[in-house]
């Protein structure tokens, strides 16, 4: 039968802890580069000496290879001879285990996600905070305005469409990614770290189970298609709402 | 001068703290990076550990470049990058032309759909293809899938640059009596050099750094860098001085161009917010 494939995955239970996990994985991973990028933007607004460089800096992470950055996590992420744990026992910390242990992966991983992608949030809201309007500030001004207050009732609102853009485009990056999680753990261990996008790629060029491969995309691509509508709606709704 | 109130200074403190802190994660893995290529194995491996390598050792970039292999993975990854940068180029330019002086709106649409869609749904009906064809063995399948990401970032580009252009100067073109090829190549095409560059760069760099294509599709002899250096890992676990060496080299031309081109990556950037993978 032409669905055998698609009942298959309904009873599979390692399917579904994937999805789970990377609805885990996508929530970390949107959220927190969001908050940092947005709070990257207002200082990069600022002027300041070695501006420029320090922006270089900042955004080198979302161009350098993946793959080749991944590398260098993986070995500051070994438990015995890894700079981290090194650093850490320096100061007394005790050790963790990092990517080798169940319940630490994804929060591992979320953190190199993080360090790579916060750059793109901040370029995103830069490039809406470039383009608010002066009169605003200055009339909060008059009206003896505090900074924060000027912030929370003025750049956030009119900042939030150039925010939404950024949540939209991070939830995609996050639900899609690879590189990074398949360099470090490749999933594991065991399968504490399998996304659903790893889960794929074992399936159709581990396994070499293209059939079930390709039920499991028709089903991720519906996931994807669905949340990044859901956001585009959301967007729309709250548009409305400010109006 | 006169003296900063010392609220301000404080103030001033507390913002550069700030900015370190947002900085300096993004700085300290590359130099850790950079410490591990220039060490040797028991300094890598050192507690408390070695920052500052001492002396300065250029054996583990020797053993990477002894691998007669390496070599051979980055032409492949230089042909195939520049190869899909050009027609990226060659089919992203005009139609970004068109898209953006028709008002195709529903065209772009359809790049974005590419931008969203996970790599690995293409991989698997290409990876068949190719088998089926006799494709695999060659750099061809890995330079044709970077197509779906050179592609659309080129088009994607060029469209905002297009739309940002004066009708005017092309008008005038046409009613001087040149066809609309002419005005594209000789009125619309020099002016639109800056996009031209910032979509040069993107593209490469997408295509550069690109993973997952290659690991799929690439046998022995047609692997790119970044399939190289992870291959690497897997086989040679605690040689760290060489590993770091091998990733410094790979990402190091991404890194410069970022370096040198950053105004232009991040005018491309914000655009589209764009991204390959």
């Amino acid at each position: 039968m032409g669905l055998a494939n698609y009942q298959r995955l309904v009873g599979d239970a390692r399917f579904h802890d994937s999805i789970l996990r990377t609805l885990y994985f996508t929530s970390l991973a949107v959220v927190i580069p969001v908050v940092l990028g947005v709070a990257a933007a207002l200082a990069f607004n600022r002027k300041f000496p070695l501006r420029g460089l320090a922006r270089t800096i900042f955004i080198l992470p979302m161009m350098a290879t993946p793959v080749a950055v991944a590398l260098v996590w993986t070995m500051m992420f070994h438990p015995q001879l890894g700079v981290l744990n090194r650093i850490l026992s320096q100061f007394g910390i005790p050790p963790s285990l990092w990517v080798y242990d169940a319940s630490t992966v994804i929060p591992t991983l979320v953190m190199v996600e993080v360090w790579h992608w916060t750059p793109l949030v901040m370029l995103l809201v830069l490039g809406g905070l470039a383009s608010l309007p002066v009169d605003p500030y200055e009339a909060a001004k008059i009206d003896g305005a505090t900074s924060w207050q000027a912030f929370r009732y003025i750049t956030l609102p009119l900042l939030a469409p150039f925010i939404m853009v950024a949540v939209i485009i991070r939830t995609i990056d996050a639900l899609k990614a690879f590189d990074t999680i398949y360099v470090i753990t490749q999933g594991g261990p065991g399968t504490a770290s399998e996304t659903i996008n790893i889960f794929l790629y074992l399936n159709a060029f581990a396994y070499y189970n293209m059939g079930y491969a390709s039920a499991v995309v028709v089903v991720f691509f519906v996931l994807i298609i669905g949340l990044a509508l859901l956001l585009l709606w959301s967007r729309e709704r709250f548009k409305d709402n400010v109006r | 001068m006169r003296a900063k109130p010392i609220r301000r200074r404080l103030n001033d403190l507390a913002f550069g703290l700030s900015v370190l802190m947002l900085v300096s994660p993004a700085a300290l893995v590359f130099l850790w990076m950079l410490s591990l290529s220039l060490k040797n194995e028991v300094d890598n491996t050192a507690f408390p550990p070695v920052f500052i390598p001492n002396p300065p050792t250029l054996d583990n970039f020797r053993a990477v470049f002894e691998r007669n292999d390496f070599l051979r993975q980055t032409w492949n990854s230089v042909v195939v990058s520049f190869g899909a940068t050009g027609i990226a180029l060659l089919v992203g330019i005009p139609a970004g032309y068109g898209i953006a002086k028709m008002r195709a709106t529903k065209a772009a649409v359809l790049i974005l759909i590419a931008r969203i869609t996970p790599g690995l749904s293409y991989l698997i009906p290409l990876f068949l293809l190719f088998q089926w064809i006799g494709l695999t063995g060659t750099l061809w399948p890995i330079l044709i899938t970077h197509l779906v990401l050179t592609v659309p970032i080129a088009v994607w580009v060029m469209i905002g640059f297009f739309e940002g252009q004066p009708a005017e100067l092309e008008e005038a073109a046409l009613v001087d009596g040149a066809t609309i090829w002419q005005a594209f190549r000789y009125v619309a095409l020099p002016l639109a050099r800056p996009g031209i560059t910032v979509a040069t760069i993107l593209a490469f760099i997408f295509s550069w750094n690109n993973f997952i294509f290659a690991v799929v599709l690439s046998g022995r002899e047609t692997r790119t860098l970044p399939v190289a250096v992870n291959n690497m890992l897997t086989f040679e676990q605690i040689s760290w001085g060489p590993l770091s060496a091998a990733a410094l080299l790979v990402t190091l031309p991404v890194v410069v161009l970022t370096l040198v081109a950053q105004k232009q990556i991040v005018a491309g950037l914000t655009q589209g917010g764009v991204k390959g993978g």
